[in-house]
């Protein structure tokens, strides 16, 4: 269909707010114009920050359309690369790399040690939708294998010591932006003689 | 381009520089083997079959990806080669399932043939073997992606030669995975080429599925009977029973493809309801009986309405995809018993142009030159539903050259067009003219005074002017019409518009037509105002006067003016209450045994020899593949003994080829008549609701097509032009 009035930004203008669009049209401009396809990546990953770390078909076709691509070369790099998620995740990913390197030191222990840990198998969420755990390809650090990423930080030279250290880490961090969401919620409804009790 | 000197496996050759090694070796037939690369397709160097040994390089090369250099000694057949292709291929095994036996690529299968010349006898992969889970790509193509290796044929072929990326490779590494991702049918009307693409059984043929093993079919050649270029191709039949057709290759017309129309449409001769024995209708029930019985009752019938009415109240009209000497011999054999209304265009409007004497129908340049066209205009032509691989050609153009259109609706293109106008229908002839005018501002020494005061008034806006500038500018430049042009009410001043913008421009120009023998038909003689080659003949009444009148009897010939004509409606009430309509026609469904009297069956395409004459004026003979089924026989035998039992002289025929020797004599007799049209009369408002497409769908053209299961269950079959989900063009 040659519909030369067609909007092929509306999809996903609808989706993101105009600053997004404004970081991706950023990005289209650091390609050559007839070069269409590089921008998928750095669009995928606006598109997926903003919605709660994981895409949709929706957001993948609107991202294709924006772009002036075919759908599917926005599937293919979407299931390409492991930091794109297709399905809803934990807040935290935790992504073990299991290439060859990393598995030499013993990434499979690592990644056992995390399953008992976190009581879930490999590419599944906690129930409380904190935890996922991941492997990954190659995150090009092989000199600290074996080695993990979680929101964002590499940690490498992996020992079950180290690991529950950043479990507990992270747990601490949940539980300060817990109380402290809590505590705001409680400001907010402290006329409610049950607040106090539904916390315990 | 220059050239350079190498030698393969001590052939010592020449090449142009830049081509791969792969190409120079099967040029001169050296053997080394491959799965992704396709000569067709852009090199993807992912299968590393192809390796071979070149001096000077320590590690095997891929011979397909490999650019020829001066003095290049290659070896495909060394031990650093095969062992090079020895792993890939032990690698290619790993997560092959050994299915062979109940695959349907079993015997055909380019993984197979090679593994047998590579492959070890024992696995050394003990691990689990990956599972992909099937596709669903619709009711032309089955899959089994377990068996796919990713040589990446089928998306590069998407992508490159079609246009419509549907298939991408997703995942990675051991997770790859080729599909549409989103599960749906493919959309694109060549999709099945990819069965043929794909080297081993993950693309198989849904309709042929697990019906017989390629070592059991016998192959034929013959001409695909659904559009206007007669794709050649290979009828696969076993016994009589035709399992499949697949492309012959033939670069002037189809290269290697093929339209999934023309790949599919057997299936009407396989699995729709066959007419097996001449029947008569008698109070409203329907006989069958012998041919004798059959024949005498058509020779009286015929006798009795031709005789009370001078022949006017008897009229025949002949499918668009009939042979020329079924047509040849239709009109011989009509005009001999003192009629003259003969007519195979039930769907044009504009008879004006009839009696100018033109033999030749379509296009006056090789098909194959548009590839090549710096600028194509195209007027009211919607390629992709009409002619498939001419939207694939003029694609092909766009690499390089512009693409323009004037249509009078929402077209889908596999590429994009520089310009594009979209009027109303009915203004179509005013809107093309403007670029006429634009084109004689241009170069102003060509058009003639009278046509000249024929333009006058028509004014040229910036589009146009561009669009007569490209045409003016590019030496390669070509005007195409679509089908749609040839049932415009005003068809004769369109056609006269392109002869004239062609001449202005010096661009090469042509028209497509419906069916696969409008050109035939023509020569032949199936029209009421000329006979065969463009002799002499009584004028009869054409197509529109036959259907819209009201004739005591017709003769219809594998035609269904109940649905093919654009007056279905008038024809479908006056067939009803004709004293007596004769059909020859290999179906015993549809609505045809609502209106016939008199039904023969008669044989259908792949099952009589005869002759297409293409778009290009190509005539294309070919000998019947399989034998009709029943007592159906070939149409131009029914009409021969049809002519002997009227007592004509001249029907003596043995063989088609005496019928189409006799046409072709004539038809060198006076050659390939163009005359070129006079100026039209004043240009006429027509009505939109005149003018306004109803156009045959896609997979509606003719009885064979609407027979066609499978095709009838893909997305395409139902509406048109089809509006779906916006599948990008690259």
């Amino acid at each position: 269909m040659t519909d030369f009035n067609y909007d092929q930004t509306r999809h996903l203008k609808k989706l993101i707010p105009a600053e997004e669009i404004t970081a991706i049209d950023n990005w289209i401009k650091k390609y050559p114009p007839e070069r269409k396809r590089p921008p998928i990546i750095a669009a995928l990953k606006v598109v997926q920050d903003h919605n709660g770390n994981y895409l949709t078909e929706e957001m993948m076709q609107a991202v294709a359309e924006y772009l002036d691509v075919p759908h599917v070369a926005v599937y293919e790099v979407a299931t390409f690369y492991s930091m794109f998620h297709l399905d809803k995740v934990g807040r935290h990913v935790i992504s073990v790399c299991n290439n060859i390197s990393c598995s030499l030191r013993g990434a499979d222990k690592v990644i056992e040690h995390l399953q008992n840990r976190l009581n879930i198998k490999v590419g599944e969420t906690t129930e409380d939708g904190l935890y996922t755990i991941k492997t990954v390809e190659c995150m090009a650090a092989c000199g600290g294998a074996p080695m993990l990423e979680v929101d964002k930080v590499y940690h490498e030279n992996l020992t079950e010591e180290k690991i529950d250290q950043i479990l507990s880490d992270i747990a601490a961090v949940e539980l300060t932006q817990n109380s402290s969401s809590k505590q705001h919620e409680n400001d907010a409804d402290s006329s409610n003689e049950f607040s106090g009790e539904a916390q315990d | 381009m220059g050239k350079v000197h190498l030698e393969i496996d001590g052939n010592k050759l020449e090449a142009e520089v830049g081509s791969m090694i792969i190409e120079v070796a099967d040029k001169v037939g050296i053997d080394i083997p491959r799965f992704c690369y396709h000569k067709k397709l852009s090199v993807a160097a992912n299968c590393r079959m192809c390796m071979v040994d070149v001096s000077n390089i320590p590690k095997a090369v891929p011979a397909c990806a490999t650019p020829v250099a001066e003095g290049m000694i290659i070896q495909t057949k060394t031990p650093k080669a095969i062992d090079a292709q020895k792993s890939v291929m032990e690698f290619l095994l790993i997560n092959h399932p050994l299915d062979c036996p109940v695959c349907d690529q079993g015997g055909e299968c380019e993984l197979q043939d090679l593994s047998v010349g590579y492959g070890e006898d024992i696995s050394r992969f003990t691990e689990g073997k990956r599972v992909v889970e099937d596709k669903n790509l619709g009711p032309l193509i089955a899959t089994d992606m377990t068996r796919c290796i990713h040589c990446t044929r089928c998306v590069r072929f998407g992508q490159e030669v079609v246009g419509i990326r549907e298939m991408g490779a997703t995942g990675r590494g051991e997770h790859v995975e080729i599909g549409t991702y989103i599960e749906g049918a493919i959309e694109s009307e060549v999709s099945a080429n990819i069965i043929d693409l794909c080297p081993v059984g993950a693309l198989t043929a849904k309709p042929s599925l697990f019906k017989a093993r390629a070592w059991e079919l016998r192959q034929s050649a013959s001409i695909a009977a659904h559009d206007c270029l007669g794709s050649n191709v290979y009828v696969h039949h076993r016994g009589r029973e035709i399992i499949r057709v697949v492309p012959r290759e033939n670069e002037s017309i189809n290269e290697v493809w093929l339209s999934d129309r023309d790949r599919f449409s057997y299936q009407a001769l396989t699995d729709s309801e066959r007419l097996l024995k001449p029947r008569i209708k008698q109070n409203g029930e329907w006989q069958d009986t012998e041919w004798e019985t059959a024949l005498n009752a058509v020779v009286s019938e015929m006798k009795r309405i031709i005789g009370a009415s001078n022949g006017e109240d008897f009229g025949v009209l002949v499918g668009n995809n009939i042979t020329t000497e079924e047509s040849y011999l239709a009109q011989k054999f009509i005009r001999g018993v003192g009629c003259n209304n003969i007519d195979f265009r039930v769907r044009r409007r504009d008879f004006s142009g009839d009696g100018r004497g033109s033999v030749r129908s379509g296009f006056n340049f090789p098909m194959e030159k548009i590839d090549h066209m710096d600028a194509t205009l195209l007027i009211a032509a919607d390629l992709r539903h009409e002619q498939p691989l001419t939207s694939l050609r003029v694609r092909k153009s766009t690499g390089f050259g512009k693409v323009m259109a004037i249509n009078p609706f929402d077209g889908e293109y596999n590429f994009r067009l520089t310009q594009e106008l979209q009027p109303e229908a009915k203004m179509l002839a005013q809107e093309f003219a403007a670029v006429l005018v634009a084109a004689d501002a241009i170069n102003p020494d060509v058009l003639s005074a009278e046509a000249k005061e024929w333009l006058n008034g028509i004014e040229a806006n910036d589009t146009h002017q561009q669009i007569a500038k490209n045409l003016v500018d590019n030496e390669a430049s070509c005007i195409l019409m679509g089908v749609y042009v040839q049932e415009h009410p005003q068809a004769e001043i369109i056609n006269w518009l392109a002869e004239s913008l062609a001449s202005v421009t010096q661009s090469d120009w042509g028209y497509m037509t419906l069916g696969c023998n409008a050109a035939g038909n023509k020569i032949a003689g199936a029209v009421p105002m000329q006979s065969a080659a463009g002799g002499k003949s009584e004028p009869g009444k054409n197509a529109k006067q036959m259907l819209t009148s009201g004739l005591k009897s017709y003769f219809l010939i594998n035609c269904e003016p109940d649905v093919e004509s654009v007056w279905s409606k008038q024809a479908l009430q006056n067939l009803q209450n004709a004293e007596c309509v004769i059909a020859l026609t290999p179906f015993a469904d549809g609505r045809v045994p609502e209106y016939a009297d008199i039904m023969l069956p008669i044989a259908g395409c792949y099952e009589t020899s005869g002759t297409y004459i293409n778009v290009e004026g190509k005539w294309q003979s070919f000998a019947a593949s399989v034998s009709a089924p029943g007592d159906a026989r070939p149409g131009w035998k029914v009409l021969r003994v049809l002519a002997n039992l009227f007592e004509l002289s001249g029907f003596d025929y043995e063989s088609s080829k005496q019928v189409i020797d006799e046409l072709h004599e004539k038809f060198e007799a006076v050659g390939d008549i163009r005359v070129a049209r006079k100026v039209p009369p004043p240009l006429m408002q027509v009505s939109e609701q005149e003018a306004s497409r109803e156009c045959l769908g896609l997979y509606m053209v003719d009885p064979m097509v609407r027979r066609a299961k499978a095709l009838q269950q893909t997305p395409k079959a139902s509406t048109h032009p089809i509006s779906i989900s916006r599948v990008k063009t690259i």
